[in-house]
């Protein structure tokens, strides 16, 4: 789980993140309260996942519920991977 | 300036003809009444030769100083400027035309005025004579003029209802400094450079500063439909017209709707044609320049030239569209095609005329396409701007009423799917769920009644440019709140408004003016002296417009459909009813790329960046990585990379390296 929240943190730092790194980021703050991610945004974390994971993400789980947040978004990561 | 009555026409043309010079202003006021230096005033004029090539002239009377730079057309011997009139009493320098003054000559010579030209200039004369200041409201026309009247020691400056013309001023010292330019200002050496944080965090947020500022501080625009009296050392600003909205619009017959309209935009083109020089036509594809295309044919019966943008990438281009409207009107055109790497290079000259920053490259293709028109001999075109903004035209009002009627059933499964049937070209969105959708678009039920809830998306978004801003920047504007400042400025009675009528007026008084007739439009076709004319901006068709029921502007989701319906039989079908496109060009592909623009280094360095002070070098530096590893873009960082590049231009021509 440590590892995959450092991975989703570097991944949000090196594409999303521009005010100061990863320190100002909370593990449960809304990525689009805060203005990180648009659509394209979206899209871009999505296939991010899916190379860097292994695992392919349906439509229908393109929600804010599952990609929000470091939290959510580690959580989801980890239900996908856990699935045989 | 053209003997009375001479004809010179594109073609068989036969127009009534008027003495036409395109121009640029500047002048100097001293409030303690020290003598105005000629060669300041001549080098302020020399700043805008651009848009008056052909010489310029100067008038100065002690502490006044009136300056004119001019493009000759054809015989000036009746029009030079500054002008006076008989007595020499009254003094002016004009850049612009007043379309109708014929018909105020017509009124003015009954009423025993006597008239030594037979200029559109001696006409603000004359009537300022006869009506003092409320002049300006018997011109039909696109203005920026400055009047000097000896007899109270007042200087009387005024700019067009919709702000097609520039006027910029500043007070510095014991001096009020102005001119149609920006740069006509900085050569005055008591001006300050300094670009302003906070109109920076306006421009950030609705695309351009919010009248009376403008990007440098101290320096200000006399903003549209107002006038300004200088007298005994005070400043009076005051708008002399309004761009209002019936609270309950009457309801209209469609078809006496779109009869009276388009007899008034006939109307309004007829007489924009008035002139001693060939006049063309922009042509873009869309329904705003074909329809005005076919209304130049029916008025002048004769051949036109129609000039139009094609674009390399297939994705922005609409060539053709336009070869449907060439077919059909059987028209004289030339195109200049844009590629990406034709953008990424004029940019740097681009900013030079747009005098500010910039968040898309869109103003690029039309600087490149106004250097085609002057190559062909042509100096005056007419061009379709302000249809959209008063006959609901833009996907954003479109946006908005889907937004509403979601939001009022923020569970409905249906109702999102309109807005991906709004943006089909827009890929991304194609793929997103229901509830990022509601998140993007704020489709929340308490915004409704918000006054700004037509503009909220797009301004949250452009607003994501400022987590660039470096933190000395970020400190100076955080007590700013742009938001407040619009709430703040709309007019009594807006909240009644029709809700397109609301956005249609955020619309017209700030992207309009500040950026689709100023970045893309004056400024473009000023860089190679073209003068744009725009009759859907005759003040008769924005005041009838506005008093049409929005029912007829956007009937359900058909944006445009009285027009459409004016336009029946005039344009061909397939462009009648073809989906709107907006006008965009590639951002970031234009400067990246194996033909990566050579100047990037120069504005965008980490010490460049550091230099201005306005960006944090390690978030550009992140932005520039992402940019030239050529991954996939959204719009946060596209307008953010073009809207950094611009501010740095900005800083480096008109603040660090200014040559007067």
């Amino acid at each position: 789980m440590a590892d995959v929240e450092h991975r989703i943190r570097q991944y949000i730092a090196e594409n999303f993140l521009l005010d100061g790194g990863q320190a100002a980021l909370h593990n449960d703050d809304s990525f689009l309260e805060k203005g990180i991610i648009d659509s394209t945004g979206v899209l871009e974390l999505v296939n991010w996942m899916e190379e860097s994971f292994g695992f392919e993400v349906d439509d229908t789980e393109l929600i804010p519920d599952n990609l929000d947040s470091i939290d959510r978004l580690a959580a989801f990561i980890e239900r996908k991977c856990a699935k045989p | 300036m053209g003997p009375p009555n001479t004809i010179v026409g594109y073609g068989a043309w036969r127009l009534e003809v008027a003495c036409r010079v395109m121009c640029g202003i500047a002048g100097i006021l001293n409030f303690d009444a020290e003598r105005v230096d000629p060669d300041l005033l001549r080098r302020m004029i020399g700043m805008v030769g651009h848009r008056g090539p052909d010489g310029q002239d100067l008038y100065t009377d002690g502490g006044v100083g009136l300056a004119h730079a001019r493009l000759s057309i054809i015989d000036l011997s009746g029009g030079r400027q500054p002008m006076s009139n008989r007595d020499q009493s009254i003094w002016v320098t004009f850049n612009g035309e007043i379309f109708n003054y014929l018909e105020l000559r017509e009124d003015l010579l009954k009423r025993g005025h006597r008239f030594a030209t037979q200029s559109d200039t001696e006409v603000i004369l004359h009537l300022y004579e006869e009506h003092g200041e409320d002049c300006v409201r018997f011109f039909n026309g696109q203005w920026a003029f400055a009047v000097w009247d000896l007899a109270g020691r007042k200087l009387f400056l005024s700019r067009d209802r919709l702000g097609v013309r520039p006027l910029v001023y500043t007070v510095a010292g014991r001096s009020l400094i102005f001119g149609s330019e920006i740069k006509s200002l900085f050569a005055h050496p008591a001006v300050r450079r300094a670009i302003d944080p906070h109109a920076l965090d306006q421009l950030c947020t609705v695309w351009t500063t919010i009248p009376p500022k403008t990007i440098f501080h101290e320096v200000l625009e006399l903003p549209p439909g107002h006038s300004m009296t200088v007298q005994d050392g005070k400043i009076d600003v005051r708008p002399y017209w309004r761009l209002e909205y019936p609270r309950d619009p009457e309801p209209m017959d469609e078809q006496a709707c779109a009869d009276r309209l388009l007899e008034l935009l006939t109307d309004a083109t007829r007489i924009r044609l008035r002139s001693d020089v060939p006049v063309g036509a922009y042509l873009s594809g869309g329904l705003d320049s074909s329809l005005l295309t076919a209304l130049i044919l029916r008025v002048t019966n004769a051949p036109l030239k129609t000039f139009s943008v094609a674009f390399e990438d297939a994705d922005f281009d609409e060539s053709g569209y336009q070869r449907d409207v060439i077919r059909f009107l059987n028209t004289d055109h030339q195109e200049v095609r844009c590629s990406s790497r034709d953008i990424g290079r004029v940019f740097p000259d681009v900013i030079w005329h747009t005098e500010k920053p910039v968040l898309r490259t869109a103003p690029a293709p039309l600087f490149l396409l106004s250097r085609l028109v002057r190559d062909q001999g042509f100096k005056v075109v007419l061009t379709g701007e302000g249809s959209d903004e008063m006959l609901g035209g833009y996907d954003i009002f479109k946006e908005a009423k889907i937004r509403r009627f979601w939001a009022a059933r923020p569970d409905s499964r249906l109702r999102p799917l309109l807005l991906r049937r709004l943006y089909p070209y827009l890929r991304d969105l194609q793929h997103q769920s229901d509830a990022y959708l509601q998140a993007f678009f704020h489709v929340r039920p308490e915004e409704r009644a918000d006054p700004l809830f037509s503009h909220l998306p797009r301004w949250d978004l452009t607003s994501r440019i400022k987590l660039f801003f470096s933190d000395a920047v970020r400190a100076e504007i955080s007590h700013d709140d742009v938001y407040a400042e619009l709430r703040r400025r709309l007019p009594e009675g807006f909240a009644q408004w029709p809700s397109l009528s609301q956005a249609q007026h955020l619309e017209a008084t700030y992207l309009l003016p500040g950026y689709i007739l100023s970045s893309q439009g004056d400024r473009m076709a000023m860089a190679h002296s073209v003068e744009g004319r725009f009759p859907f901006l005759d003040h008769r068709v924005v005041e009838y417009a506005a008093g049409i029921p929005p029912t007829l502007k956007m009937k359900v989701l058909n944006e445009k459909y009285i027009l459409k319906r004016c336009a029946a039989g005039l344009i061909p079908e397939s462009v009648r009813r073809r989906p709107k496109q907006p006008y965009m060009a590639p951002d970031i592909p234009s400067f990246f790329g194996p033909d990566e623009a050579p100047y990037l280094d120069a504005y965008l360095s980490d010490g460049a960046l550091r230099r201005a002070g306005v960006f944090d070098p390690r978030k550009v530096g992140q932005l520039l990585e992402k940019c030239r590893k050529g991954r996939r873009q959204g719009f946060r960082e596209n307008m953010a990379l073009v809207a950094i590049l611009s501010t740095q231009i900005v800083y480096d021509r008109f603040v660090a390296n200014f040559v007067s």
